[in-house]
């Protein structure tokens, strides 16, 4: 096959992988998106090992490669719970970040690219960012996977003065950098490419040590976006247009999906990957505990007869629901309800979850119709006609106090308006607060209901007495 | 000391209601407070002396003993000049009080030394429903507003087919939907009646729909929300559109029952005696505004009158005529108030200014006079507002960043962008150009691909990226072997390694990536 031939196949590809990401606007079209994805990574990787840069004495080699990871991947993508898909997306990414690392050092002790002068100069910078930003998604993104997976704490870990730290290692980096660029050999340039690295893997593990388990949704997404930024890198380092078109494009979407987070909080980009989020809500929290009154209990039994009286009735899921792994009861309520002529919707918010969308991916699981599920802005109306509104492990997605107490943490983050439905029912394990650390005002209201428990079993008894 | 709580008769002519039930003066005594009630002062309500006995209450037979003992008075209406003359110096009264209505009472109380706090005067906010006896009367002012003209109509309000004919529904048109017009639909629509509602905040709309009303819109731009939830003055051109639609129902109609009131004015004269005039004899309007002069220009407050054919009922005492109801209401939003009032220690009163829903109660501290309170830092209005500003959009779709972004920004997003092409123009060789072309194009499509996803598909959106990003699989792959291997100083056997590592952990993630979005993608489901 010609440079040209498989340049061609390249284009192709880039218009495959663009036709994917779009078909994923809507729920009937993203299976066909998969596929266009499928096809145009069968289509590059066909193109390149068929093209001219690769000779006969590679392929087995990446056969055996591509067969190893073949059975791995498909195992995991076979036996992952949905409840553990952020985990899941956080470890791929850390392969990407990895493999970045490894072309990069590999382009770099291959002198068969000849370059000189400002080229060669660029190069280098190339291989440089390119190792960096794979080196900070590969450490980043494990520990993502650690918090995620409960092998780590979800609390933000801060150390002192880490902003200097962090200072510190940006101004190291920039140094070697300029040593790395002025290199006379390749053997000279190895010692500061290797410091830069294990410095993008430290400056990786700090960063997301540092931030807290409810902006978990933002880390997953933003590290999506730098496994991107790494494919890009290695692009330009390699001068091939299909790496730099779909890293662009990996890059520019979990940019955006960060973007979409941090807006659904009402909080800065910057102020979220500074991390420490839930440390200063002491203060205000202990004001907003002045509030506290008497929280009125209900038992399963109750809540079913509620729900049976009930004409209309919001399901608001939060992270409790995936660690309960309670989606398929709320499914099997939902439904039973929904016989008896109810009008049951969800609502979700976007940053329930510990990953963008991740409460719609469990109920999809559970067989929840999708046209019943909806976003914040287009739900949060109905509250006012809802006869009850369930809320199922969430707290700080629920907190009026983002509303009506100007100092709280969580001031003018949006949340579900459930405190406007007749009654608000809260289900959680006991009465700590949420990941933000922000006492609820929610559960003192005189309309709100408290069903103590784990969400699976109080549910489970909540759907007996309803079936009864 | 525990302070004696006193529950006084009350005095008003016609007023049946009582301050406090036999249940709320139990919860009382339990959180340390001594009772005493003037003896008969129940009875109107249904309770009777030995009833409060039963529960610990001191039951005094004379008002003046029982206004010189308490500590804290509980009344309903606001005290007769009479009775302040026998209140003990620097007690404490709770009850409504209407203090813009009444000067005189608030010196004579202020004389006292009294510390007062209004239940009128609450703020309306969330924490405070429970104590709002406003709403609490209202509710049964709109419920009785409805029985008070069913009794005065001389038809059913429900449509019927009979052997002896068709009768039709009544129909109610209700002004104001405020607690006590969206009790009256509630009740109306219970009868069985056809319902129509207007009211000049637009927001309340859906509340009336969702009552079983048909919410009657006046064709006028202005919104109508004033400070705090309540209505607020409108313009002209709005009362003149106003007065039309009223007109129109008002030859439909055979029941109008008014509610319409603005904090600290007389209530606007909404239907005119030429309204009145053209409605169907043995037609009914209930206005519940009678107190405040009336919504309607013939009403007298506090009778019945008949005028035109029309029976107009200026009733100042619903909630009263439903003694029983109101009281229990009136007590338990009592009780809340003294609960939030003796947080610290038993059987004590505690006035804390910074808490906002008592310092908007209290009118009088101490003999001084703190009325009006600063204003409420929340309204209701701030949020429906919001709400207002984000229903355009298209639901589902994040478009309306697009335009938001402010001038100022854009310009230093736009002078960065052109210092960092200026940069990379001047130094980078030609051959970077064109990779930094597509690069830039690239990131644009996805932006504008991306900002079309659906959030429910946010998580598929990311593992399809992420297995999309195995992509990366090219460059090892043109590692792994190129034509250039075997040169000389090439260390083929270490790039050969790292390339095969990369391929095999990019190869886990291609594989993985798009069976795991296929797998969820495979639930999704209508």
């Amino acid at each position: 096959m010609s440079a040209n031939l498989t340049s061609v196949a390249y284009i192709g590809a880039i218009i495959l992988f663009i036709l994917s990401l779009g078909g994923l606007s809507h729920p009937e079209s993203a299976r066909r998106g998969n596929l266009y994805g499928i096809v145009g990574m069968i289509l590059a990787v066909v193109a390149t090992v068929l093209g001219p840069q690769v000779t006969a004495a590679g392929l087995p080699w990446i056969v055996v490669a591509l067969a190893i990871g073949a059975v791995v991947g498909l195992y995991a993508a076979k036996k992952v719970k949905m409840t553990q898909m952020p985990e899941l997306v956080a470890l791929m990414h850390s392969l990407v970040g990895l493999a970045a690392c490894l072309v990069g050092f590999a382009s770099y002790i291959d002198p068969a690219q000849a370059f000189s002068g400002a080229e060669k100069a660029l190069h280098e910078l190339e291989i440089y960012v390119g190792i960096y930003i794979g080196a900070v998604t590969f450490s980043g993104s494990l520990v993502a996977f650690g918090k995620l997976s409960g092998k780590l704490s979800g609390k933000p870990v801060l150390l002192p003065a880490r902003h200097w730290i962090n200072g510190i290692a940006a101004v190291v980096v920039i140094y070697y950098g300029y040593a790395f660029l002025q290199a006379e050999n390749i053997a000279a340039g190895m010692t500061p490419l290797a410091v830069m690295t294990v410095i993008g893997l430290l400056f990786g593990i700090h960063m997301v040590m540092a931030i807290g388990g409810a902006d978990m949704p933002v880390v997953v997404s933003m590290l999506n976006s730098y496994s991107g930024w790494a494919a890009a890198a290695t692009g330009f380092m390699l001068g091939n247009d299909l790496l730099i078109v779909v890293g662009a494009l990996v890059g520019s979407s979990g940019a955006i999906l960060s973007y979409i987070m941090c807006r659904a909080m009402n909080r800065r980009f910057l102020a979220v990957i500074a991390g420490g989020f839930g440390t200063e809500g002491g203060k205000a929290a202990a004001a907003a505990g002045g509030l506290a009154g008497e929280v009125n209990p209900i038992s399963a039994q109750e809540t079913a007869e509620l729900l049976r009286e009930a004409k209309k009735v919001i399901i608001v899921p939060g992270y409790g629901m995936a660690v309960a792994q309670a989606q398929h009861v709320v499914s099997e309520i939902s439904r039973l309800l929904r016989d008896k002529g109810v009008d049951v919707r969800f609502a979700i918010h976007p940053v329930a979850g510990r990953m963008p969308g991740h409460m719609n991916v469990l109920l999809a699981e559970a067989k929840v119709p999708y046209d019943i599920v909806f976003e914040m802005e287009e739900i949060n109306d109905e509250f006012p006609e809802a006869d009850v509104a369930l809320i199922i492990g969430a707290n700080d997605i629920v907190n009026p106090a983002a509303q009506e107490v100007p100092d709280s943490p969580i001031a003018g983050m949006p949340v579900l308006e459930v405190w406007k439905a007749k009654t608000s029912i809260v289900m959680k394990r006991s009465m700590a607060s949420g990941y933000a650390g922000v006492d609820n005002p929610l559960f003192y209201k005189d309309n709100n209901r408290m069903l103590f428990g784990d969400a699976k079993k109080t549910l489970e008894e909540v759907l007996a007495a309803l079936k009864s | 000391m525990s302070l004696t709580i006193g529950v006084p008769r009350e005095i008003f002519p016609g007023e049946k209601r009582v301050a406090t039930t036999p249940e709320v003066a139990e919860r009382l005594i339990k959180m340390g407070f001594a009772l005493a009630i003037e003896s008969g002062a129940g009875a109107a309500a249904g309770f009777g002396d030995e009833a409060y006995r039963a529960v610990g209450c001191e039951v005094l037979a004379a008002a003046d003993e029982l206004w010189a003992r308490a500590d804290v008075v509980l009344k309903v209406r606001p005290p007769s000049l009479d009775e302040v003359r026998l209140m003990k110096e620097g007690a404490t009264l709770i009850g409504f009080i209407w203090p813009a209505q009444n000067p005189s009472l608030m010196e004579a109380l202020a004389a006292k030394r009294a510390t007062v706090l209004a239940m009128d005067s609450i703020p309306r906010m969330s924490r405070a429903q429970k104590m709002d006896a406003l709403s609490s009367m209202a509710n049964i002012a709109g419920y009785r507003a409805v029985i008070e003209a069913a009794h005065h109509f001389g038809r059913f309000f429900a449509g019927q087919i009979t052997a002896a004919g068709k009768i039709p529904p009544a129909k109610v048109f209700v002004i104001g939907a405020g607690v006590a017009g969206l009790s009256a639909i509630g009740t109306a629509v219970g009868l069985g009646a056809v319902v129509r509602a207007n009211d000049t905040r637009p927001e309340v709309a859906d509340q009336v729909r969702s009552m079983g009303a048909e919410f009657v819109p006046v064709d006028y731009q202005e919104e109508g929300s004033g400070v705090g939830g309540y209505a607020k003055v409108m313009s002209e051109g709005y009362q003149k559109a106003q007065r039309e639609v009223f007109a129109k129902q008002a030859k439909e109609v055979d029941i109008i029952i008014t509610t319409a009131l603005i904090p600290g004015k007389p209530a606007p004269k909404l239907i005119t005696a030429e309204m009145v005039a053209s409605m169907k004899p043995g037609s009914v309007i209930v206005d519940l505004a009678a107190e405040q002069g009336g919504n309607c220009e013939l009403t007298t407050p506090g009778e019945v009158v008949v005028r035109h054919g029309v029976t107009i009922i200026g009733y100042t005492d619903l909630p009263s005529r439903l003694p029983q109801q109101s009281s229990t209401l009136y007590a338990t939003n009592l009780l809340r108030l003294i609960e939030e009032l003796c947080k610290h220690k038993e059987g004590s009163l505690e006035v804390d200014f910074e808490d906002e829903v008592i310092r908007g109660a209290t009118v009088l501290k101490e003999g001084a006079i703190t009325w009006p309170p600063p204003p409420p830092k929340i309204s209701a209005a701030p949020p429906t507002a919001t709400k207002k500003a984000a229903s355009p959009a298209p639901a589902g779709g994040h478009r309306e960043t697009h335009s938001v972004l402010p001038a100022r920004t854009l310009a230093w997003l736009f002078g960065a962008g052109a210092a960092l092409f200026l940069l990379v123009g001047w130094f980078a060789p030609s051959s970077f150009l064109s990779h930094f072309t597509v690069f830039v194009l690239a990131c644009f499509v996805g932006y504008m691909v991306i900002w079309n996803v659906t959030p429910s598909l946010h998580t598929p959106l990311m593992s399809v990226t992420n297995a999309i990003s195995s992509i990366i699989a090219i460059g090892a792959l043109i590692q792994i072997a190129p034509p250039e291997a075997g040169a000389a100083g090439r260390p083929d056997g270490l790039i050969q390694g790292l390339a095969f590592l990369a391929i095999l952990l990019v190869a886990i993630n291609m594989f993985g990536g798009f069976a795991v979005t296929r797998r969820m993608l495979a639930m999704f489901r209508k």
